[in-house]
């Protein structure tokens, strides 16, 4: 979209010129007239922005023992409390692209194997240090070194080198990629001074906030950063409160404690959602709730076990009975509208009676042990019963081990041959069959191992055509729905919920949970 | 007095004996654990590299004898050392946390206390008739009632429908007493509501033990006022069980409302400790364990020794 149609926008949303005259402009520069209602509409939203006041989050996830060093990062809150101080080279924008932050633009060479990131000029980190190439270089330094604990070096992997070239780092590959500046969107990447070497805890970057106290899984409190380069945050000061139980969380924002919350529970959004001055939002994303079945494992080896169990589940009943509405079904691949190249394939649907085909082409009889835990999705234990019962009337006799939550990521998960767990999903098909499909993958947690996937995952990286490379999503997507250990049921989305005491909430149409963690900096408190 | 004196510095060399004897239980049950505090700082996102560098780099790989008698020495110069999850320095984090829970259990004492003993002198007074009816249905309804669902009730109709005080108990520095008494007010609440029936039952029943005796029935023949038979004759004489009564409720207010913690969104210990379980941060859990464990000691050992103190007969053996 060019300025001069942004800057149109902004004067219609100030009032300057009429709306028809607005969308007569636009579409003089090429525009439909929906997209310029949209674009007027966003435009509008933002032109009411107010500055100051505090706004107070409240968070589900954390815990006491959380740290600041954004390689250590795993929960919910420590990815939103790295979000205020510091950035990334790139992040994701709403709508499933990319979006500039620390780099000011980005650029490929013809065959996707080296990558040039220029950085924006000028701009400090929040302790008054210039941002220069080699901090950045030193960032990627550190969560790729030989000694690294980064949660981030699964990604990293497919690095060669990265250098410093003036106000440039160049990035080389081993294996071409087209999707090189999706990984950099990764929350551990953010750009440290020296790439936090020094002191990886410090919490010293260029993001629109500065922390002013920290109280680890209890409270943080950020103040606006009046030397950022660009014009994110309208809140003078976001307190984050870590409530991890949902009935207090909830009651919080009833009770006016807190303005906006997160994962509010499917069971009572719709309760929630009738108090006359809060709203429920919610956001249709990647995330996915899951069993998943060794495919080197007996009797999951068998092809015909597998399909039988995946034909033994009713996803739409789990869609309703264990989201509550709020999803969407799955298809046995963790792939659904939300990524870039997906392509529809034939739905799955329950069939007790090809269940019982397979179940009985495959000669195995007996019981099938799946485990499961509270913690492995919400209510995952009531999904398995579910499970359970559908599987019965297919004459398969499913039993339920119910594992206890602590330990369960250590002992249970990618360590027994079935049981319960989620996916929070991926930015793009590549990274999500990379992280969990590739037979090499460190979680792949079906033991899925398929040359021609992987011939495949390493062919569409160095693809640029995007139809082939389309097609070849789609031919991977088909292998796992016929051959994988994926029972993917359902695709949760991200149940928020905000009180009308702060406005500017913008629906994204790829989503993650509270609008990408970006909804305390983009909404304002009213004044 | 001397043998008091003597009584107390048997019971101190006892409790550090039994401290130690509990430090390396609390080691040992952590490390029988599954998973370890690598594996749990990096949960799903582990990769072997990385949990191998992260191993390395905690001090992981050596013997668990040697980390124990590490620790232990550490301890024994009183450096607790650091939390290997977040690297804060242990004694620093837990001085907020245990001043925090302690302040929580102060004003819950400072409240139910009092109003325990005065409900059971008051039960005892009314014995049989309504006031001693209601009294024991209403505190033995409340210590039936899980404690976290009378949280949710209060908070419903407290903090959401009336608005009269916050849901979410958080409090920090920058808040003056007042402003912290009004944040705490609902866990105190609660609180009081748990340990209210204990204590009151006991206090009733001690006392209408001691109503039984001869010299309480010389003192009404006196003609004194029932109160003043309760008070003057009977309260002194039941005081020891009481006494342990209310000390085992005091301990309970300080290690175990881990529940209230989690409901009201309080910074005490008990959260504090519970989460570096779950992430099996063995220093931390070793050092909660232990002040856990000293004031169930402490607490008990007062009891004890008020009861000496109240009680001639032992205050004077032969």
């Amino acid at each position: 979209m060019n300025d001069h149609l942004k800057h149109l926008a902004r004067e219609a949303a100030l009032g300057r010129m009429g709306r028809r005259e607005f969308i007569g402009r636009a579409a003089a520069l090429g525009m439909t007239a929906l997209g310029a209602s949209s674009l007027l509409a966003t435009a509008a939203k933002a032109a009411g922005a107010q500055k100051g006041g505090t706004l107070r989050v409240g968070l589900q996830g954390g815990s006491t023992t959380d740290s600041l060093d954004p390689a250590l990062a795993t929960n919910q809150v420590a990815q939103s409390v790295i979000r205020l101080w510091g950035e990334p080279l790139v992040e994701l924008s709403g709508d499933g692209g990319i979006e500039s932050k620390v780099a000011e633009s980005y650029e490929a060479s013809a065959d996707a194997k080296v990558w040039t990131f220029k950085l924006r000029s000028g701009i400090t980190f929040s302790n008054g240090q210039p941002v220069t190439a080699a901090d950045v270089v030193a960032t990627m330094d550190r969560h790729s070194g030989e000694d690294t604990k980064s949660g981030a070096l699964g990604i990293m992997r497919s690095i060669v080198s990265v250098k410093a070239e003036g106000d440039s780092i160049v990035v080389e590959l081993d294996t071409p990629n087209a999707d090189l500046p999706y990984l950099m969107t990764d929350y551990h990447l953010i750009i440290q001074p020296n790439g936090g070497k020094d002191d990886p805890s410090a919490a010293i970057g260029t993001g629109p906030y500065v922390l002013k106290s920290v109280d680890m899984g209890v409270r943080f409190v950020a103040e606006k950063n009046p030397n950022y380069w660009g014009d994110l945050g309208n809140a003078d000061t976001i307190e984050y409160v870590v409530i991890n139980d949902n009935t207090a969380r909830v009651a919080a924002l009833q009770a006016g404690q807190v303005d906006m919350i997160d994962r509010v529970p499917p069971r009572t959004a719709k309760l929630v959602d009738r108090a006359p001055n809060i709203s429920v939002k919610s956001a249709a994303g990647p995330g996915h709730y899951v069993f998943i079945m060794h495919c080197d494992t007996d009797p999951f080896a068998n092809n015909d076990v597998r399909l039988a169990l995946k034909y033994g589940i009713d996803r739409q009943d789990m869609v309703d009975k264990i989201l509550n509405g709020y999803g969407t079904i799955g298809n046995d691949t963790p792939i659904n509208a939300s990524y870039p190249l997906f392509t529809e394939l034939e739905q799955r649907e329950y069939d007790p009676d090809k269940a019982k085909f397979h179940m009985q082409k495959s000669g195995y009889e007996g019981s099938i042990l799946l485990r499961t835990s509270d913690n492995s999705f919400p209510g995952a234990p009531d999904a398995s019963a579910l499970f359970q019962q559908t599987c019965a009337s297919a004459g398969i006799d499913l039993e339920i081990k119910r594992e206890p939550n602590d330990g369960y990521w250590s002992e249970v998960w990618n360590a027994q041959p079935f049981c319960t767990s989620y996916w929070g999903g991926r930015p793009t098909q590549d990274q999500m069959f990379t992280t969990a499909y590739l037979s090499t993958a460190d979680w792949n947690d079906t033991r899925f191992k398929n040359e021609q996937f992987d011939q495949l995952l390493i062919a569409a990286r160095g693809e640029l055509d995007t139809a082939k490379r389309t097609q070849m999503y789609a031919d991977m997507s088909t292998m796992l729905h016929n051959d994988g250990g994926l029972i993917c049921p359902m695709f949760n989305d991200f149940v928020d919920a905000v009180s009308d005491r702060i406005d500017g909430w913008v629906d994204d149409t790829k989503g993650y949970p509270l609008m990408n963690g970006y909804a305390p900096m983009k909404m304002w408190v009213k004044a | 007095m001397n043998s008091i004196l003597k009584l107390v510095a048997q019971r101190i060399a006892l409790s550090l004996m039994l401290l130690l004897m509990i430090s390396v239980l609390i080691f040992a049950g952590t490390m029988i654990l599954p998973g370890d505090v690598a594996q749990s700082i990096l949960g799903q996102s582990a990769t072997p590299e990385a949990l191998a560098n992260l191993r390395a780099d905690l001090g992981l790989n050596d013997p668990p004898v040697t980390r124990y008698f590490q620790w232990l020495f550490g301890a024994l110069q009183g450096d607790l050392g650091n939390a290997l999850t977040s690297g804060q320095d242990i004694t620093s984090a837990i001085s907020t946390r245990l001043s925090n829970t302690l302040f929580l259990a102060f004003w819950a004492a400072l409240i139910a206390v009092p109003l325990a003993i005065f409900l059971g002198l008051l039960a005892v007074r009314y014995k049989d008739r309504w006031p001693d009816k209601l009294i024991s249905g209403v505190t033995l309804a409340s210590i039936s009632i899980p404690e976290f669902l009378i949280g949710y009730v209060l908070m419903y109709l407290i903090a959401v429908k009336l608005r009269w005080f916050p849901s979410v108990a958080m409090i920090n520095d920058g808040m003056n007493l007042w402003q912290k008494l009004n944040s705490i007010a609902l866990p105190v609440a609660v609180l009081t509501l748990v340990v209210l029936a204990h204590m009151m039952r006991m206090t009733r029943a001690a006392i209408l033990n001691v109503m039984q005796s001869a010299y309480i029935e010389t003192a009404e023949l006196k003609g004194l006022s029932t109160f003043k038979v309760i008070w003057r004759h009977a309260f002194p004489n039941s005081i020891a069980p009481i006494v342990n009564v209310v000390m085992l409720n005091l301990a309970y207010l300080v290690v175990g409302v881990v529940v209230i913690e989690v409901v009201f969104v309080y910074p005490g210990m008990g959260q504090y400790l519970v989460d570096h379980v779950s992430k099996r941060d063995v220093p931390v859990v070793q050092a909660c364990g232990l002040i856990f464990a000293a004031v169930y000691i402490g607490l008990n050992m007062v009891a004890d020794i008020v009861s000496i103190l109240s009680n001639p007969r032992l205050r004077h053996p032969k």
